[in-house]
């Protein structure tokens, strides 16, 4: 079952659909519900490997739905400590809880002040509203 | 439908032999023989017959009904290109005959390749990529070796491409060892030539276009692009997936392109629909000509046409032999039917779809409100916000009014898009009939949207479950352990509803 519409208060969003929630100097990363629900039923995830490092704006993974294959952006910059194989191996989770079991790798921050350019719930509604 | 292996009754035969039991036992070695027979369908010659029959019944193409299917050019291909592609002289010609048994072959080769200098402007073609996403691969491969012998190789890394071309041409370029640079559309449906200005210097090979775009639109500041990338001394290339809508009016070569592929199975007719064949030429200006792909089709200064491999500063071959001939024959027959006139099968193409457009454009959102080319791109996000419906429940719901789908979710810059492409061949009762039901399908959205959720409701096979399809592929007979399909429409199909 695809999850209902929602924008979490405690997460931090990404202009390209994606959101970070911030736990000390770690991160998870996932996907909003918005991207979720313009690709549809995801059918694979492309993860990165672990212990590799990602950069905020620049791609880390991929997500393939039946419509079409779509980069992940990171929204912060950092080093990969662990992927969520559950997404790996059912990629629908993401689709099903998109802020829950369905976030895609954990992260160590490289530079933790970058969440201060990063949109709050409200502001990333807005740019969903303006689009 | 039951599968062939369903209808199977052991011991069936299509074919029988005279009996044998005179004859000498073959002696095959028992290391060779099989222990069990092969699990083979068993039915008698007329249950083959009708079972494939039934399932060409089942198909639709260009010849069954309006196909406008956005970005392929899903044209009518006519009956004489078969007839020509047949006749012994082209069909039974090896692709290792002398020259001099092959001259009327090579000759077409050759008129053919003049033909689409000319309409691209540009200097000198090579008919051997079998497809556009090869022609494109080959024409990057030509910008490495030209700015390999300029010695620029290792400074241009970069290709810069818009956010609306086709899949391919970021593969091709991730393919030919290239960096990708992406480059943003402006609120006209033009590529942002502010965004385009910071992203080209020195370290530019080449900008990959298709113009125009896949959103239908021909790019209003062509030339102000041309000088961005002759300023920072890198090619162009066009991607001719929509060279439709242009052939005698406009050429690639006049743009400032260096590069062109063709899709002749696009542009000039083939039986395409079935994946093939394909036939993808690249045309480019005479300062590449000498790393195009050998052998090159040439006309011979003491008469006849030959094939020359002697140029030394070539690519190499990209494909076995000469290229696709049948789909040589079949693209020369089409562009000599129309003859002088082919300018005017881009103006029917593109009179077609403002028709088309003109009749849609108040029941369905148009992201970018301007005339468009041979194509253009709607998109079904009011129906989808005020009534859950969404591009894919009206492309199912056509199906049940006879028609096509037209190309869904792509571009990718268009939210729930539905691109349309008519092509010239079609007559206007058809335009209108599917105008029609574009048009019923937006009112049953409002009034009763199941109708849509559901659809189809009138085809052999109701709606396919494509996540499913993807991860638990069936793609060979199980016996013992084949799923049992779910879903499946009765057998009886019933009359389509027609236009309202």
């Amino acid at each position: 079952m695809a999850a209902a519409e929602s924008y979490p208060e405690e997460l931090r969003y990404h202009e390209e659909h994606d959101w970070a929630r911030i736990e000390g100097d770690e991160a998870l990363l996932g996907i909003t519900w918005f991207a979720a629900d313009s690709l549809g039923e995801l059918v694979h995830f492309e993860p990165p490997e672990a212990g590799s490092s990602v950069t905020k704006d620049q791609s880390y993974g991929e997500v393939e739905s039946v419509k079409a294959v779509s980069d992940v952006i990171a929204p912060l910059s950092g080093e990969v400590l662990e992927v969520n194989r559950q997404v790996v191996d059912a990629p629908e989770t993401v689709n099903e809880e998109p802020y829950g079991n369905g976030w895609l790798v954990r992260i160590r921050l490289t530079d933790p002040g970058e969440a201060d350019a990063l949109l709050d719930a409200g502001a990333y509604r807005q740019l969903l509203a303006s689009q | 439908m039951k599968l062939i292996y369903e209808k199977s009754q052991a011991g069936r035969r299509a074919s029988a032999v005279p009996r044998h039991d005179e004859l000498p036992r073959p002696e095959v070695p028992e290391e060779l023989r099989r222990s069990e027979l092969p699990r083979l369908p068993e039915v008698p010659e007329f249950e083959l017959v009708r079972h494939f029959t039934e399932l060409s019944t089942r198909n639709f193409g260009v010849d069954t009904g309006f196909y406008p299917l956005g970005s392929c050019t899903m044209k009518y291909n006519p009956r004489i290109n078969e007839r020509l592609a047949a006749l012994p002289g082209f069909a039974r010609l090896h692709p290792l005959q002398e020259e001099d048994g092959a001259q009327g072959a090579l000759e077409l080769m050759w008129r053919l390749q003049e033909i689409l200098a000319e309409v691209t402007g540009l200097d000198a073609v090579s008919l051997q990529p079998a497809a556009g996403s090869q022609g494109e691969l080959t024409g990057l491969l030509l910008v490495r070796a030209y700015f390999a012998a300029r010695g620029e190789a290792e400074q241009r890394r970069k290709v810069v491409i818009p956010d609306t071309a086709h899949g391919t041409n970021p593969a091709s370029v991730t393919m030919a060892g290239y960096e990708l640079t992406p480059v943003r559309t402006d609120a006209r449906g033009n590529i942002d030539v502010d965004d385009l200005r910071g992203k080209v210097d020195e370290h530019t090979a080449a900008l990959m276009l298709t113009n125009p775009s896949t959103l239908g639109l021909f790019d209003e500041n062509i030339e102000e692009i041309e000088r961005i990338f002759n300023g920072a001394g890198a090619l162009m290339y066009y991607d001719g997936a929509n060279l439709n809508a242009v052939c005698g009016i406009s050429r690639p070569g006049d743009m400032g392109f260096d590069i062109v592929h063709i899709n002749l199975h696009k542009t000039f007719s083939q039986p395409h629909g079935g994946g093939g064949p394909g036939g993808g030429p690249v045309a480019v200006r005479g300062i590449l000509e000498p790393f195009l792909p050998v052998p090159a089709i040439v006309r011979r200064e003491e008469g006849g046409f030959g094939l020359d491999f002697d140029r030394p500063q070539t690519i190499g071959k990209v494909r076995g032999f000469a290229g696709p001939f049948g789909v040589f024959v079949r693209s020369y027959a089409y562009i000599r039917m129309w003859g002088p006139r082919l300018r005017e099968m881009s103006e029917a193409a593109v009179l077609n779809a403002n028709y088309v457009l003109a009749r849609l454009k108040g029941a369905y959102d148009l992201p970018f409100d301007r005339l468009c080319t041979h194509e253009f791109v709607l998109s079904a996000k009011t129906l989808k916000r005020e009534h859950g419906c969404t591009a894919l429940d009206v492309a199912k719901r056509l199906m049940d009014y006879g028609f096509h789908p037209p190309t869904i979710y792509f571009p990718l810059i268009v939210p729930e898009a539905l691109m349309v492409e008519p092509t010239e061949t079609e007559a206007k009762e058809t335009l209108d009939a599917f105008c029609d039901a574009m048009l019923a399908i937006a009112r049953e959205a409002a009034e009763e949207p199941e109708l849509l959720k559901e659809a189809p409701h009138h085809r052999p096979v109701r709606r396919l479950d494509e996540v499913r399809a993807v991860k638990r592929p069936v793609v060979k007979y199980g016996f013992g352990e084949h799923p049992v399909t779910k879903g499946e429409a009765k057998a009886v199909v019933t009359e389509a509803p027609q236009g309202v």
